[in-house]
């Protein structure tokens, strides 16, 4: 095991104690570690020298104003990306950059931004096809549906089953997702990342677009998801109000570089989040 | 013969131990109960509230959508003597602090984490109600208040309480009596706080195996259970007559899959208020005009024809052999694969009641051969009071008095009742009960009404509200309010109507546009609308409305009666009515004293003359908070006709 003896350390200017959070939830150990990353494309620094870590059953948030870096640091988390410097250890390993497969395998779902989801099969196809990873019958024995490979299809419609109960779209189930409201794709959106049955989500800007209600329906979904299963959310947010009121701790990040880090309501009154949100007169 | 609830549990478990009870859909699978399932499930559950503390004659409040588990709840409370109140699941918490604190109620089943919350909000106002019990335990692990449990451990509780004590759930079953008080429903009333009804098992069971009878039910129907426990009618369908007769009732997967659910079951038996029948005819009509030329020209030869020959052959009467070919033709291309795409294709009796229906609606389901019928009952009767025989469904009757119901008008219009079925009085409230049930044992239904020549029964109006009209040009004419909105309610694109006149020199109404029907209509012409308010404020819009009232009007001075209730002037709302906001009860129907207060300024505007006024409105929005919609109304006139002097 990595030791971490004090996750809050500071690499950047805004160094803020913060104590455990005096929360609802007992939370782990640290479960993902990010070490120093540093991340350019050509000449343009994407993030540099970030460092944060997510303790097992929190929820953590990073948010930050438009081209911070979000998306990045959740690129090179996922996989989807290798940053040129830095460490990231998930539950005690530690690599320097992962790919994408590999971090599936290791229990990181995540959702898109923008819904790439496969518009033209229904709601319980798309989730069904969370399930990938963990079908283990080949393609010969699904496409002819005897023995095993029904059995196995039938243990994973359950999970499914299951899924599309927790997030109240049993109304959709065999609805084409192209036809959804954007509000119901990003529900789909989430049933397919929680089909992997994951332990750390990474969601990308789940409340997107969304209105009001949808919002609301989208923070239950996520708290209870976290709840019920324990699973450990990282999210990126663009909704201030969201970002408060759910996440345990939350990261900011501005032009790449980390200017906070702790509970909200510390974030809320570090001069440097303000300044970079507000901007600041001179 | 068993004549209480757990009796007839019990009966049909060891009868038809593995006959299905109810169906409920869950991950996607129709989920079935076993009657022997079901007994030991309201054992379980029944054990569990005994050893909690739930004692016969108190009561027990259960709140949420229909479950099995809150179907077994009821039992259980029935077989330990105690008296379930459903109480309506889309109620805010502030509707829930007066039956609850009325009926000293100390426990509650409640379905999930949302009537839990309601309850904790309400609980410092409520302090005797020490046990909240939940079915879902989704959200609530956090949960620490007292008193909070889950129906897992508390069926847990009862399993270990049952094998202590074997036998002690059949000897309670034993010890309730047919004339025991059995439920408690809460009327929504227009006025005042509701008032607890009180029925025992003889008066409810009583009806339901009249009702049952009536229409020769079996153990083999099927019903869907989707409108709220806390009314009446879906408990009399899906409770009553469930036991009554041991059939079948499924449990839709949630509200919003309720279509899909029909359509899976395909029910036999049916009961809906007119407004679902309405938003399903809706329904089938705005798909009708997004279809193909083609099928749109089928769909309306095969209406046109299912309007002239449908009604008269549901009704036995002789039709033409070329028609009757025809209508053969028209229902395996048309009607079939319609009442199949409702889920309505082995309906054997359906039923609508709690509001009237138009004639033009009615007559659509008669016409593609769905059996449905109206009846008329409240919850002071337990519902059958009188029914449509099958060959005698009309649409301006609500049928004839079934077995074991008398029935008089009184001087005044107001249709009596007498039956075995009648409530026991309503709850704490002495005075109530002698207004409704006096000592000859008649009970007052407020409603005025007449007998037909054929012995139907004819309803016109609420006795309170028939008024007179004062003043001008029909000065002492009556003014029956609701038959006048009904009238209006029957055009599709009119959702709601509050019509006033009493005392007045005329009658003005406030209509609520159908937002769908509307909206839909609007989009056809290329009209572009921002939203409900700016749509329903469309002079387009008035114009519509404008012609409807006057087809109103044109078919009122036909009506000896009723000839000076045509309305003269008129106003579209710039927000739906809504029981949130105390508008409508919670059975949608319009609080016409209230909402002349709330929107006293559009009244005195109607009445002055004036041709627009400003009104702003506070709404609250179902997550609870708050907001205010404004708006300047026009006012418009309509065109009113002569009373054309009944041929004599």
């Amino acid at each position: 095991m990595n030791a971490v003896t004090e996750p809050w350390t500071m690499t950047n200017n805004a160094t803020v104690e913060t104590p455990p959070p005096q929360d609802r939830r007992h939370f782990g150990d640290v479960i993902l570690d990010v070490a120093n990353i540093s991340l350019r494309f050509g000449g343009v620094n994407a993030l540099t020298d970030i460092s944060f870590s997510v303790r097992e059953h929190e929820i953590r948030a990073i948010i930050g104003p438009n081209g911070a870096g979000k998306s990045s640091m959740l690129n090179c988390i996922n996989g989807v990306y290798a940053p040129q410097d830095g460490k990231i250890t998930f539950r005690g390993q530690t690599f320097s950059h992962m790919n994408s497969h590999q971090v599936a395998q290791m229990g990181v779902g995540r959702t898109f931004q923008n819904l790439a989801l496969f518009k033209g099969m229904s709601v319980l196809d798309n989730i069904m096809s969370g399930r990938n990873l963990k079908i283990k019958s080949n393609l010969f024995w699904q496409a002819l549906r005897i023995g095993p490979a029904e059995r196995e299809e039938i243990a994973h419609r359950e999970v499914v089953e299951r899924i599309i109960d927790f997030l109240e779209i049993q109304a959709y189930r065999k609805t084409p997702v192209g036809q959804l409201p954007y509000g119901l794709q990003k529900r789909v959106d989430l049933g397919r990342a929680l089909a992997m049955e994951p332990q750390v989500l990474l969601l990308d800007e789940p409340m997107a677009g969304m209105n009001v209600e949808e919002k609301q329906d989208m923070c239950r979904f996520v708290l209870d998801v976290n709840d019920e299963f324990g699973t450990t959310v990282v999210l990126i947010e663009h909704d201030m109000g969201v970002v408060m009121d759910i996440s345990d701790r939350v990261v900011v990040l501005d032009y790449g570089k980390k200017i906070g880090d702790g509970t909200p309501e510390e974030v809320r009154n570090n001069p440097d989040v303000i300044r970079a949100y507000l901007g600041t007169s001179h | 013969m068993h004549t209480t609830f757990p009796g007839l549990l019990l009966r049909h478990a060891a009868e038809r131990p593995n006959a299905p009870a109810m169906r409920e859909k869950e991950y996607g699978i129709w989920q079935v109960h076993s009657w022997a399932q079901m007994a030991s499930l309201v054992e379980r559950v029944a054990c569990g509230l005994a050893q909690s503390g739930l004692t016969a004659g108190q009561h027990m409040v259960v709140i949420g959508a229909n479950r099995p588990r809150l179907y077994a709840t009821m039992l259980a409370a029935q077989s330990l003597g105690a008296i379930p109140i459903p109480l309506y699941q889309d109620a805010v918490g502030a509707e829930c602090v007066f039956p609850i604190n009325n009926a000293d109620v100390c426990f509650a089943m409640v379905e999930d984490q949302e009537q839990v919350d309601k309850l904790l909000e309400i609980r410092p106002q409520c302090p005797q109600l020490g046990t909240i019990v939940f079915d879902d335990p989704r959200g609530l692990r956090n949960y620490s208040e007292p008193g909070l449990m889950s129906m897992d451990a508390l069926m847990e509780r009862g399993e270990a309480h049952a094998k202590a004590n074997p036998g002690f759930f059949a000897a309670a079953v034993e010890k309730v009596l047919p004339d025991d008080v059995a439920a408690m429903f809460f009327t929504s009333g227009t006025t005042g706080n509701p008032k607890g009804v009180v029925h025992s098992h003889r008066t409810l069971l009583d009806r339901a195996g009249a009702g049952a009878k009536f229409d020769k039910l079996t153990h083999d129907e099927e019903v869907l259970a989707y409108m709220p426990l806390a009314w009446i009618g879906q408990n009399i369908f899906s409770y009553a007559q469930w036991l009554s007769c041991g059939y079948v009732v499924n449990c839709p997967e949630s509200a919003a899959t309720v279509n899909i659910d029909l359509k899976e079951i395909g029910p036999t038996y049916y009961f809906a208020p007119p407004r679902v029948f309405e938003g399903l005819l809706t329904a089938v009509m705005i798909r009708m005009e997004d279809a193909g030329a083609i099928k749109r020209h089928m769909f309306r030869i095969g209406m046109d024809l299912a309007k002239r020959v449908g009604p008269a052959l549901m009704d036995g009467e002789p039709v033409g052999a070329l028609d009757r070919l025809l209508y053969k033709l028209g229902n395996f291309m048309v009607y079939g694969p319609l009442r199949n795409s409702l889920g309505f294709n082995r309906v054997r009796v359906a039923y609508t009641a709690g509001e009237a229906i138009g004639p033009d609606l009615f007559t659509f389901y008669r016409s593609i051969g769905i059996n449905l019928k109206q009846l008329y009952g409240s919850t002071e009767t337990a519902v059958f009071v009188c029914l449509q025989p099958d060959n005698q469904a009309r649409a301006d009757t609500v049928g004839i008095p079934i077995e074991g119901v008398e029935i008089k008008v009184a001087e005044n219009g107001e249709i009596l009742v007498k039956s075995a079925g009648l409530l026991k009085g309503y709850y704490k409230n002495p005075t109530a009960t002698a207004e409704v049930l006096t000592a000859d044992g008649w009970y007052h239904t407020s409603d005025a009404g007449f007998l037909d020549a054929s012995g139907h029964l004819k309803i016109i109006d609420r006795v309170k509200d028939v008024g007179r009209i004062k003043g001008g040009a029909n000065d002492g004419a009556m003014f029956a309010p609701k038959y006048v909105e009904n009238k209006l309610k029957f055009f599709p694109h009119i959702k709601e109507v509050v019509a006033y006149g009493d005392g007045r020199d005329r009658v003005c109404v406030m209509v609520n546009i159908d937002f769908d029907a509307v909206g839909n209509w609007a989009e056809r012409r290329n009209l572009p609308y921002a939203g409900y308010t700016d749509l329903a404020q469309k002079p387009e819009v008035y114009q519509l409305v404008q012609e409807c009232i006057e087809k109103v009007n044109a078919d009122l001075a036909n009506d000896v009666l009723l000839a000076g209730s045509q309305v003269s002037r008129f106003l579209v709302l710039h927000k739906e009515l809504d029981a949130d906001d105390g508008e409508l009860t919670r059975t949608n129907k319009v609080r016409r004293g209230f909402i002349a207060e709330k929107y006293q300024p559009l009244v005195d505007a109607l009445y002055g003359g004036k041709t627009s006024q400003y009104i702003e409105t506070a709404v609250k929005f179902e997550d609870g908070r708050s907001g205010s919609v404004s708006a300047t109304l026009a006012i418009g006139d309509t065109k009113t006709f002569a009373p054309v002097k009944a041929a004599a």
